[in-house]
């Protein structure tokens, strides 16, 4: 079974999703080292903590985790994981992956925030992380910021709320998700399937 | 289309079982939380709320291996309450498979300690509890509002609505998401466990008043209630325990009617 690592920032439920990585396939564990992350068949970045306190975290790994993305390994990037692909975020100082330019911003103050809950996905290009998946799913949300990318072509899908945001990204081995598909029921766990996919072909 | 209104089965939990009482008494044994829990994400349940209801006041700690054994049953979100007065308990429940915690009476004794959780794991992990009653007698500082039976302010109780504090509800829901919190579990005391209908003026006064999501809690008999507190109550998510339990009105009921009824409700 292919070997999953989950970055640990240090806070927050990760079991959640260790448990749905395994249900969709991935012998999965969490670490917090670069030998561990050396190792992995796929990385996923959780989605629970702040910005600037993870990225001093993946300070210390940074460099392996790029080589690794540069020569295939798949990235899942859940919420916060996904906005650490960005350059920076308004939540705070720091410096993330810059694997794509752009950055995270606030959600509109119009809206209650966080935006908490189900929220529909509006397809914008096919990607094999939504294999099956229909336009207007709904998936879980639970966040106040959401990224901009620069470059609109790694947008996936968009979702409404206040605004219209970038929901999810995906480009050759780099996927990422504003939303939670570990709690967003039989459709999350049917787009971490998806994800696993890209892991053992 | 927007974010949808969420529908949340509460789990009231005493020594490891299910629970339900009236007016936060005469409790009855109702099932296995981790049973329980599992039907309600396979019915297509929002969110669940996990309340250790009996540990504020004799003070046990968090049912560790019934919230673990909840989270890996189920891939919907989940929030546990009771007991919780501070970062390591929090931390403790989080890493046991909760995605928020619920805080009330530590809150209240101690504000600071919402700011400390959302410090470390966000404020969107940060679900205050108020449970709150009528109080009809006049009171120049406190918030007066009209309702069928006149003009009464909503008083905060601590302890699992054993203790008063004279604390007016909407203005500590707005010192509480000053400091911090991510989401309010608003229960009305005069309405649990009745099945009467939510305590729609409670309900709409802090939703109108605070940025975060309102989460209605108190009152649920019938589906109408739901309609009611999403429409008038303007909730963000409403919470039931024994409309569900008994399988009076099963998940998928409620969510058929309110669908129907024009309320934007996830398949």
């Amino acid at each position: 079974m292919p070997k999953a690592v989950i970055f640990d920032y240090g806070v927050g439920n990760l079991l959640s999703l260790k448990c749905a990585l395994e249900k969709a396939g991935l012998d999965t564990s969490i670490g917090t080292s670069a030998q561990e992350l050396a190792n992995a068949d796929a990385i996923a970045l959780p989605g629970v903590g702040n910005f600037s306190a993870a990225a001093t975290k993946l300070d210390a790994v940074k460099e392996t985790l790029i080589n690794k993305v540069e020569d295939g390994t798949p990235l899942l990037g859940i919420c916060l994981g996904l906005q650490l692909f960005f350059e920076e975020s308004e939540e705070g100082p720091g410096n993330g992956l810059s694997l794509f330019k752009g950055k995270t911003v606030r959600l509109p103050s119009t809206v209650k925030v966080p935006h908490m809950g189900w929220n529909t996905l509006n397809m914008v290009k096919q990607n094999e992380l939504f294999d099956g998946i229909a336009e207007g799913s709904y998936v879980y949300f639970v966040h106040s910021l959401y990224p901009v990318p620069a470059d609109k072509t790694i947008v996936c899908t968009q979702t409404e709320y206040g605004t219209t945001f970038t929901s999810a990204v995906a480009t050759k081995n780099v996927y990422g998700t504003q939303f939670h598909p570990e709690k967003s029921g039989d459709l999350g766990l049917k787009i971490l399937k998806n994800f696993t996919k890209t892991v053992v072909r | 289309m927007p974010l949808a209104k969420r529908i949340v089965p509460c789990l009231d939990v005493d020594h490891g079982k299910v629970v339900k009482g009236i007016n936060f008494l005469n409790l009855k044994r109702a099932g296995d939380p981790v049973e329980m829990a599992k039907r309600y994400s396979d019915e297509g349940a929002d969110e669940l709320v996990f309340l250790d209801i009996t540990a504020s006041s004799e003070k046990r700690d968090i049912l560790r291996g019934v919230v673990e054994g909840v989270a890996k049953a189920i891939s919907i979100p989940f929030t546990v309450g009771g007991g919780i007065r501070n970062v390591s308990d929090a931390r403790l429940v989080l890493c046991s498979g909760a995605d928020k915690v619920s805080v009330n009476t530590a809150a209240v004794e101690k504000p600071k300690v919402i700011t400390e959780l959302a410090d470390v794991f966000g404020q969107q992990c940060v679900v205050i509890a108020i449970d709150a009653k009528r109080n009809p007698t006049p009171s120049a500082d406190k918030i007066m509002v009209e309702t069928g039976e006149g003009s009464v302010w909503f008083e905060v109780y601590t302890y699992g609505g054993r203790k008063p504090t004279g604390i007016d509800a909407i203005q500590w829901a707005l010192q509480a998401e000053k400091l911090g919190a991510g989401e309010f579990l608003v229960t009305s005391m005069d309405k649990d466990g009745t099945e009467d209908g939510y305590d729609i003026e409670l309900t709409r006064t802090i939703s109108e008043r605070v940025h975060v999501p309102i989460i209605a809690s108190g009152g649920a008999g019938v589906p109408e209630h739901f309609l009611e507190v999403f429409t008038d109550g303007k909730a963000d998510a409403a919470l039931a325990a024994s409309v569900f339990h008994y399988n009076k009105y099963p998940v998928p009921v409620v969510k058929d009617f309110l669908r129907k009824a024009g309320v934007i409700i996830r398949q």
